[in-house]
């Protein structure tokens, strides 16, 4: 696992009292004997289409050898960030730097990166042999090496024996197959993917995601990948960056940026998050004490703490499967937050069940339970009390009132 | 289609010139006897219809290419452009075409006058003459199907060429050539075909010499009366389109004829 913590966040809403406890990590260990140099590396890149601002000054590294994530809503800059690595946008301001080069004013056809487009783009008047072969030709590579080498490929993609298929004649899996192909064929730097899996159906992405980090295993490249799947993003990646508005709002390994959310925005687009507005009302060594509206206090690890270091004004959030129902008679423990409320929906989904608490503030909380059945499940209209241990419990700096963040997505 | 069956069933028959008058006789001597009279002005029409199918395909493609890649939003208003002049009758554009060329008009006078050409010179009444005509008067004809080929070009699929190393020039031949190949098929057979049938261009900017397969045929119906004859010559002529259309059929698949015409 590559746990990296360098290179975090250049957001304004930075948290100061987060950034102590999260920097020196233990290197990867693996495959990569290299020296770790960043493969990739965006340098204040920021592009703007007229009036718009499509990437807000952008600083990234990506390692060798990683699986990274540019993870975000429609309209948040991935893919212009990754159109400008590939070389099809140039950057209004700003340098990319790959494997430590100057790339920026590079055409893409002198850059060492290939894309798997999101349409995959195939060669319509070309043959499976020679769509693959395409790159490898363009080259001047000898005819017994391409051969080999376009074998092998379609080999690692498990598209053998397709070398005369028309790319007409594939379903949509194959295709993108014979993308992946024609680009890991040549053997770049960094492949680049560009919501890849967003034309196949539900079952199909899933068999590829697998299919994709075993193939990413057995060639060792780097790959920078674009997607607005957060599912899809946290199964695959080593690291992965929440964008949004053109910046990115967190980074780090996909546990790390779950667990401890830096903003607003990546605690509600990464998974799910109930957010309780409050004020810091103290800190101690062991725990920052915060009153939630409505009355109650809570407290949060000081290493948890993210605010905007003018406001005290912050939001205290948990997740939904961090929280449990308070048994009837017993105490909230020391180590735990609590919040009373009334159960208003509760649904079985088969490995759990999901419940709608909605608290006297008027802020409705989401309750994953799973379904090992040592407790009475609550019934709709339940007075309970929710409790979940302090280590869970993290804030986050609150959003103007006037953004909404938009979740759902359509590409 | 009951023309086209009355024609091929007339160039069986044979005809009486005075009255008009024609009789089934099965009689498919008409076929040599009107190919050995008229080989030469088929040879013509082949030379003329295919220089000017070339000049039409190199003037046109640069000019598709430019509306289909860099037309922008105003793509529909440089096609208008390119088909207003042939919104006027053939006739008069011909004509026109005509004045355009005459010996003292506006281009060979004004060479004439800057002393650039000798006065002596002259075009009209000459196969540059009739082919200028041709390839003026068919040119949306070769235009438009390779716009609609350049313009159904997936521009990721460029970029995929350059993501693969292609430079502009290798993308240019690997990829827009290649899949522009029906539209430059669709348009040569849309220019060639007519040209080769037409008269119009031979007999107002020709003369009396060069004289085309289509002009034939015009005089076998209108002045000898030679009803049989220009039958047959025509069945000759929609045999040769029809090859033509086999060709493209068998060569780039019958689909890709409907999307172009």
């Amino acid at each position: 696992m590559a746990l990296r913590a360098e290179g975090e966040t250049a957001s304004p809403s930075e948290p100061s009292e987060r950034v102590a406890g999260k920097t020196a990590r233990p290197g990867r260990a693996g495959r990569i004997l290299a020296v770790e140099s960043a493969d990739v590396e965006f340098v204040g890149i920021t592009k703007e289409f007229h009036e718009l601002t499509a990437v807000d000054d952008l600083n990234l590294k990506v390692e060798a050898g990683e699986f990274f994530s540019l993870l975000g809503p429609s309209g948040c800059g991935k893919t212009t960030s990754l159109r400008m690595l590939g070389g099809f946008e140039e950057p209004t301001r700003g340098r990319i730097l790959l494997g430590g080069q100057d790339v920026t004013n590079l055409p893409p056809y002198r850059r060492d990166v290939n894309t798997v487009f999101q349409s995959y783009a195939l060669f319509p008047h070309l043959n499976v042999f020679e769509n693959v072969a395409f790159g490898l030709r363009r080259r001047r590579f000898d005819r017994a090496e391409i051969r080999r080498r376009v074998s092998q490929m379609l080999e690692i993609v498990d598209l053998p024996n397709y070398e005369k298929r028309q790319s007409s004649q594939l379903s949509g899996g194959q295709q993108q197959r014979v993308a992946l192909a024609r680009a890991l064929v040549n053997e770049p730097k960094v492949l680049l993917l560009d919501e890849p899996m967003s034309a196949l159906d539900a079952k199909l992405r899933r068999q590829m995601q697998i299919e994709l980090k075993r193939i990413q295993a057995q060639v060792g490249i780097t790959f920078l990948y674009v997607t607005h799947d957060q599912e899809e993003a946290m199964t695959m990646s080593n690291r992965l960056a929440v964008m949004w508005h053109g910046r990115i709002e967190g980074m780090g390994s996909p546990k790390d940026v779950y667990d401890n959310p830096t903003t607003e925005f990546v605690a509600s687009f990464l998974g799910a998050s109930n957010l309780l507005p409050g004020t810091i009302e103290s800190s101690a060594a062991d725990a920052v004490t915060i009153a939630v509206a409505g009355g109650a206090t809570m407290h949060v690890p000081p290493q948890r703490v993210s605010r905007l270091e003018s406001s005290s004004d912050v939001k205290v959030g948990v997740r939904p499967e961090k929280i449990g129902f308070l048994e009837q008679g017993n105490d909230v423990p020391a180590s735990h937050n609590a919040i009373g409320g009334r159960v208003v929906v509760s649904t079985f989904t088969g490995v759990g069940n999901q419940y709608i608490v909605e608290t006297a503030i008027g802020v409705s909380i989401t309750v994953y339970a799973q379904n090992i059945g040592h407790q009475s499940a609550p019934r709709s209209g339940d007075e309970v009390i929710l409790t979940w241990p302090i280590e869970h419990t993290f804030t986050v700096a609150p959003l103007p009132t006037s953004v909404e963040i938009n979740e759902t997505e359509g590409d | 289609m009951v023309p086209l069956a009355f024609m091929l069933s007339l160039s069986l028959k044979t005809c009486n010139p005075a009255t008009g008058a024609c009789v089934m006789t099965w009689h498919w001597g008409e076929f040599p006897s009107e190919i050995s009279l008229y080989h030469q002005e088929f040879i013509t029409s082949l030379y003329f219809a295919a220089v000017s199918t070339v000049v039409d395909l190199v003037v046109s493609f640069p000019i598709a290419y430019w509306i289909a890649f860099y037309g922008g939003r105003r793509k529909n208003f440089f096609l208008l452009m390119l088909l207003v002049p042939f919104f006027v009758s053939f006739v008069i554009r011909t004509i026109v075409w005509e004045f355009v060329l005459a010996n003292n008009g506006v281009v060979l006078g004004t060479l004439k006058h800057l002393h650039l050409l000798p006065s002596g010179f002259h075009v009209l009444g000459t196969g540059y003459a009739v082919m200028a005509g041709l390839a003026y008067n068919y040119l949306p004809f070769t235009a438009l199907p390779l716009y609609v080929a350049l313009e159904r070009i997936d521009r990721r699929v460029l970029e995929a060429a350059y993501d693969l190393y292609a430079t502009r020039r290798a993308g240019f031949l690997r990829v827009i050539l290649p899949l522009t190949v029906p539209g430059i098929f669709a348009a040569f057979l849309l220019t060639f075909i007519p040209m080769f049938g037409d008269y119009v261009n031979q007999e107002i900017l020709g003369g009396t010499s060069n004289t085309m397969i289509g002009t034939v045929i015009q005089n076998q119906f209108l002045v000898n009366f030679d009803f049989a004859g220009g039958a047959s010559l025509s069945a000759i002529l929609l045999v040769i389109a029809l090859v033509g259309i086999y060709a493209y059929a068998r060569l780039l698949g019958s689909r890709t004829i409907e999307q172009y015409l």
